[in-house]
């Protein structure tokens, strides 16, 4: 099967010289649902920033078959869809519909076509409500959907969720994890919360100074690395 | 804030809203030019063109005690130029600096009051506005609650660490810059944010809307008619 992603040799240095990608590897397939997990600053979101072009470093990127060059770039970011950590960076618009036909309209997509398609995505994420909402007025677990509803409006076929439980209170989570596995898309989550990770993926990738050390089935590699939370007690 | 209330005041429907924004932004300049540039202050032109205001407001549906209140943000920065023309010794003159500053104001509440952001960044766009300037503006515009949440935010954390309150001393004053400058940084980080997440949409410099600028007659005649009366008011 032709993988959707595949990376090689990724590297990533920012402007002040912190190497944040040390030759990382990479492929996702059809369906598939992987989860980046690794301490703070081990370079998974600069990692997942790759996927579209929003940052360039050394090394090869395809995405569905399609090398990533400035020409491939409009045609790979219809492909991937990047929720972003805070909400609030994703709704800029004046109201969520306006917000959700911003990606629609971008693709060129003509007015009617875009509205039908921010309505779709509105009702899949259970926000077709708050369509005449101004984006400040929600609240955080329906800023997360209603973002994320500007990202399914594009009909992505890989879905790239950053920290997405981020401000989400506990019922939160469980609605969002359980949308996502309504999705047909495949998807790549960056999180730090264990449950959630297991709930939303079946592989799991552990990043540590911009490499990927470790690899394997979510719930395994997460035992295996003590990842899941445990009390917080000094020894 | 007052950005907010402008927002709710644009999504009315009202003869006003429905015009195109382009006829609404000429009609604006028109007044705006014909009132700065009106010689001293006459009471009577300057009743005109507050008449003239207050009919639109009346309208658009817009609160009339709202407009004019909101209006009054300009009255600060105008009353430093008119403290200094009236110890020049020309008191008409800084009551004509604040008239016609207020009146401006007014007339920039009323364009802002009654068409949307994005469509009036739109006609400003098809003006020849250049584009980075009006991406600025709109994510300035945007985020200016969340750069206030953020403000309020950091005056807790200040305010629970012992430190500034209303009356700063020594110490708080140099916090208060510190708070500045992080909010500075965190505002442009923030700005970043939002450009990397505008671009992963497809984003490529142009603001394309779900309604796209229709300038019709009616357009045309209400425009027409702003800027035959701004002259007429000003010539009179």
């Amino acid at each position: 099967m032709e993988p959707l992603i595949e990376i090689s040799g990724l590297r990533f240095r920012y402007e002040d010289g912190t190497e944040a990608l040390a030759g990382v590897d990479f492929r996702l397939y059809p369906g598939e649902s992987v989860a980046l997990l690794g301490p703070n600053g081990s370079g998974k979101t600069t990692f997942v920033l790759h996927l579209n072009g929003l940052l360039q470093g050394e090394g090869s990127i395809r995405v569905c078959g399609l090398p990533l060059r400035p020409e491939t770039l409009p045609m790979i970011r219809r492909k991937v869809g990047i929720l972003f950590q805070d909400p609030d960076e994703q709704l800029f618009m004046p109201t969520v519909l306006e917000d959700a036909a911003f990606g629609p309209l971008n693709l060129g997509l003509d007015p009617a076509e875009a509205l039908r398609a921010a309505r779709e995505a509105l009702v899949r994420t259970g926000m077709a409500a708050a369509c005449d909402r101004a984006p400040y007025h929600l609240s955080a677990g329906e800023k997360r959907r209603a973002a994320l509803a500007g990202v399914l409006a594009m009909n992505p076929e890989i879905l790239v969720l950053d920290e997405p439980t981020t401000f989400l209170d506990p019922p939160g989570r469980r609605d969002l994890a359980k949308l996502l596995r309504t999705l047909p898309q495949a998807k790549i989550v960056v999180t730090h919360d264990a449950a959630f990770a297991c709930a939303t993926t079946t592989r799991a990738l552990f990043f540590e100074k911009g490499r990927i050390v470790s690899e394997g089935p979510t719930a395994e590699l997460i035992r295996r690395l003590g990842w899941d939370a445990g009390p917080a007690t000094a020894d | 804030m007052h950005h907010l209330v402008l927002e709710e005041w644009s999504r009315k429907n009202s003869w006003i809203h429905a015009r195109d924004p382009r006829a609404k932004l000429v009609a604006a300049l028109a007044l705006v030019v014909a009132i700065g540039t009106c010689p001293g202050a006459p009471a009577l032109r300057f009743g005109g063109y507050a008449l003239l205001l207050g009919a639109a407001a009346a309208s658009a549906g817009l609160p009339l005690a709202g407009t004019l209140w909101r209006a009054c943000v300009i009255l600060p920065f105008a009353a430093v130029f008119g403290a200094m023309a009236w110890v020049a010794g020309h008191p008409e003159r800084a009551v004509a600096v604040l008239l016609k500053s207020f009146l401006s104001a007014w007339v920039m509440v009323l364009l802002t009051g009654t068409t949307s952001p994005p469509v009036l960044l739109r006609a400003m766009e098809s003006f020849r506005v250049p584009r980075f300037l009006l991406l600025v503006t709109h994510i300035l515009y945007r985020y200016l609650f969340v750069i206030s949440e953020q403000a309020q935010h950091m005056r807790f954390a200040a305010a629970s660490r012992g430190g500034a309150g209303r009356r700063l001393r020594r110490g708080g004053w140099q916090a208060a810059a510190g708070a500045v400058g992080t909010l500075f940084a965190r505002s442009h980080a923030r700005a970043e944010a939002v450009h990397r997440a505008m671009l992963a949409r497809g984003f490529r410099g142009d603001f394309v809307l779900l309604s796209p600028l229709r300038f019709g007659a009616a357009d045309g005649l209400f425009a027409a008619w702003a800027v035959a009366t701004a002259t007429a008011l000003r010539i009179l």
